[in-house]
């Protein structure tokens, strides 16, 4: 009997067939040779692999988040076996007193008692007014527990550095001492030295929290008391899945329709053109508010499809995706069918053709791969976009649901928060530095990605 | 060039049309007017009574495109996708769900919108501009490196922060400008400096990547070796050739533009509280008004697609190369 029984939200399920098909895309291109040599070329690049490994440190987290199951109930003996009703994930078990205690309400990063004054009459009738301490976090022997961290978190990177050198030497066939001028002068090909200090940068990070994020509110909590570093740490799943979704409904549009319309001219690229070009026209915003609007009404006045308040919110999100993948395809359709254009006169496909080859074949075989490294560029750039887009389109009121942990629902209240006295900044603060990394990684990851793989186009 | 701009416009059409079919569907046949009918009396409490009153006092007590009850032409004309929808093309557009006529409050809520969104224009224009010749002049040192870098870093920050932050920093702590609010009249310029800063500012990272690629792109061309053969001065070739030849590519992201400028920004509206269509916009969205959400996802439309046919024009105008045909 397992101490749990797994539950796949649609949300899940999407996200790790989003996964299966990145995985599947890449491990087919390290068959080619000039695939493994664009991967060489992107991750001989600094900035790649500081980017790189931001982004597999969130993608973690965001699967983490995306198993989920519904734990087993204590039970006495010999009756059924009783499940809890909510469900749980894997980062909520490896947080668990994070999301499980929960202060009244604001208090400050790393603070010990809470934010707001609280009166008391004393025996003789006279007013007192107190800082309650915290009920859940706060401990004593800060300034220890901080060297103590600090000690082993560089312990660890000085492991790590000794492995990484000695890893090296056994690759390159060097004496000790070549091996480290090489390194230290970042002359490799492969960006050691980026990523040792990348590495040991996000060792120090994880080791503090690690360290202090059960005894102390590192990023403080909200208004009614939830750990705001926990919140952020779950908003990276919205974050991504928004990304990751929109994604998954707009690439079948956008290359199937884009390559069509390339490929077969005519009426086919007349109509493909219509249809696209009412979609551009329509402000982005304008059309993405409207339809949210309209699935809105609908799934208010529709209850009775969802069996609970979660799943309701699971497929409020899965709506808002599809309709920004069905808005944003566009500019993907279009430059995928002027490089069809082109394409579609190459001497290799006029050859494919006369040796009797079918239209879905040479699509397949000769302009899709032919394609893939402007959809994997431009899968990567939008991804920011979207990150980015969620906070907007949460504030205008047509974005996830209230109930969501998302990084617009926390900049969305903080705005209500700077203006009460003493200022509450850290909720606004905590969103702020998790979503500019992410968005960051992903612009300078697109960056090197394109420098690689398609390096005329240059922005 | 005349009869092409006849096709253009006649061009048009086809698009407006098929922009107001969706919307049909959206506000329409997804939902019925039913449904927009309890989201306007709220939930509770609600009787088929009062929903057919209020789509009688609102004009939706009529067939979706066929009205069997009439005879001749009216079986068509007196439908809700003739009257509600199509009727768009008059730009007349009738009473919001709350009963205040659109028209009116549109001509009024132009103006706050313009005050922000020209300025805005404008300034992060030059401002970009000048930054991205900056850019280009230092090519190939590591100023250029770190400014492109720099870039990155700011087309990475959320517009929401960039407002949030400049409201607390300059409204707040240093109090230099209102945190919102808006009076008509020349007074107004004390609530616009702050909402314009925060545009410019925000438009940096993004704008000024775009312009150096394009500038980069043009000081790799034939004639600016000529002219730098000819002794001219780097500043000069810069100035007096690149620009004006950058300034092509930059136009057309510009002229396309310009006549949106009047549905001015969702964001910077609300947050600075200046009652211009985009804030009417958001407020709509928020209390479900779908009559006014119609009218602006058409004008909108509108705007972009003449923006589009004035882009084509001043293509001709600014490059002699260029004939439309």
């Amino acid at each position: 009997m397992l101490p749990f029984k797994p539950v796949i939200f649609i949300s899940d399920w999407l996200i790790f067939i989003f996964l299966a098909i990145a995985a599947i895309v890449f491990f087919h291109s390290l068959k080619k040779a000039h695939w493994r040599q664009a991967w060489k070329k992107i991750v001989y690049q600094p900035v790649a692999i500081f980017s790189g490994i931001i982004l597999v440190i969130y993608f973690a987290i965001a699967i983490c988040d995306s198993i989920h199951f519904l734990p087993k109930l204590p039970q006495s003996n010999g009756t059924q076996a009783n499940y809890a009703a909510a469900s749980e994930s894997l980062l909520d078990v490896i947080f668990k007193p994070l999301s499980s205690e929960n202060e009244t309400t604001y208090s400050k990063p790393w603070a010990t008692h809470s934010l707001t004054l609280t009166w008391y009459h004393d025996a003789k009738g006279h007013f007192h007014g107190y800082y309650p301490p915290l009920e859940f976090k706060g401990v004593k022997n800060l300034p220890l527990k901080l060297l103590i961290v600090g000690v082993l978190s560089l312990f660890i990177i000085l492991i790590f550095y000794l492995g990484l050198s000695w890893f090296c030497k056994k690759r390159w066939h060097l004496s000790w001492r070549t091996t480290q001028q090489l390194f230290w002068q970042g002359k490799t090909l492969f960006p050691y030295r980026t990523f040792f200090f990348t590495m040991a940068a996000w060792i120090v990070i994880i080791s503090f929290i690690a360290g202090f994020c059960f005894h102390y509110h590192i990023f403080g909590t909200d208004k009614v008391g939830n750990d705001v570093f926990y919140e952020s740490i779950k908003s990276i799943r919205t974050g991504l899945l928004i990304g990751s979704l929109t994604m998954l409904f707009m690439l079948p549009f956008a290359i199937g329709l884009g390559i069509i319309a390339g490929y077969f001219g005519g009426k086919t690229d007349d109509v493909i053109q219509y249809i696209y070009t009412t979609i551009s026209s329509i402000p982005g915003i304008l059309l993405i508010a409207a339809s949210v609007l309209s699935i809105q009404v609908f799934i208010n006045n529709h209850p009775g499809f969802f069996s609970s308040i979660s799943q309701q919110a699971d497929l409020r999100l899965i709506a808002l995706c599809l309709i920004l993948g069905l808005t944003g395809w566009v500019g993907l359709c279009r430059i995928l069918r002027a490089e069809t254009l082109k394409l579609r006169e190459m001497d290799y496909v006029a050859a494919a053709k006369t040796l009797g080859s079918s239209w879905s074949r040479i699509m397949v075989s000769h302009i899709i791969p032919n394609v893939m490294h402007i959809i994997i560029v431009t899968v990567v750039l939008d991804f920011s976009g979207l990150v980015l887009a969620e906070a907007v389109l949460t504030y205008v009121g047509v974005g996830v649901d209230p109930s969501t942990i998302s990084w617009g629902n926390m900049i969305d209240a903080a705005r209500m928060e700077l203006a009460r006295e003493p200022v509450v900044w850290w909720p606004l603060t905590a969103a702020f530095c998790f979503m500019f990394t992410f968005v960051l990684a992903l612009n300078l990851f697109g960056d090197a990605l394109r420098n690689a793989l398609d390096p005329r186009s240059e922005i | 060039m005349f009869a092409y701009l006849v096709r253009r416009i006649l061009y048009a059409i086809p698009i407006l049309i098929g922009v107001n079919l969706i919307t049909f569907m959206l506000f329409f046949v997804v939902n019925s007017p039913d449904d927009m009918a309890r989201a306007q009396l709220g939930k509770k409490y609600v009787t088929p009574a009062m929903i057919t009153q209020w789509k009688i006092s609102h004009g939706y007590n009529l067939p979706l495109y066929y009205n069997a009850e009439q005879a001749g032409i009216a079986k068509i004309t007196d439908t809700l996708l003739v009257k509600k929808s199509l009727s768009q093309f008059t730009f007349n557009f009738g009473n919001s769900d709350q009963g205040r006529n659109i028209n009116t409050d549109i001509s009024q809520r132009m103006w706050p919108s313009l005050a922000i969104a020209v300025p805005s224009l404008v300034l992060g224009l030059f401002v970009n501009i000048v930054f991205a010749l900056l850019v280009v002049f230092f090519r190939y040192t590591f100023f250029e490196l770190s400014a492109v870098f720099m870039c990155v870093v700011l087309m990475s920050i959320s517009g929401l922060f960039y407002i949030i932050a400049g409201q607390y920093l300059f409204a707040k702590i240093l109090q230099l400008v209102p945190i919102s609010g808006y009076v008509p009249g020349l007074d107004a310029w004390r609530f616009l400096l702050l909402p314009v800063a925060v545009a410019v500012i925000s438009s940096i990272g993004a704008g000024t990547r775009w312009y150096r690629t394009i500038f980069m792109e043009e000081i790799s061309k034939e004639y600016v070796r000529t002219a730098r053969a000819k002794g001219l001065s780097n500043l000069a070739v810069l100035f007096r050739h690149v620009l004006k030849n950058g300034m092509l590519p930059i136009l057309t992201g510009v002229v396309v533009v310009i006549p949106s400028l009047f549905m001015g920004s969702l964001l910077l509206e609300s947050f600075f509280g200046v009652p211009g269509l985009g804030n009417y916009m958001i407020d709509a969205i928020r209390s479900q008004d779908f009559a006014i959400v119609r009218t602006m996802v058409f004008l909108g439309t509108v705007f972009y697609v003449i923006g589009l046919i004035l882009t084509d024009i001043t293509y001709t105008l600014v490059d002699p190369r260029v004939r439309l045909e």
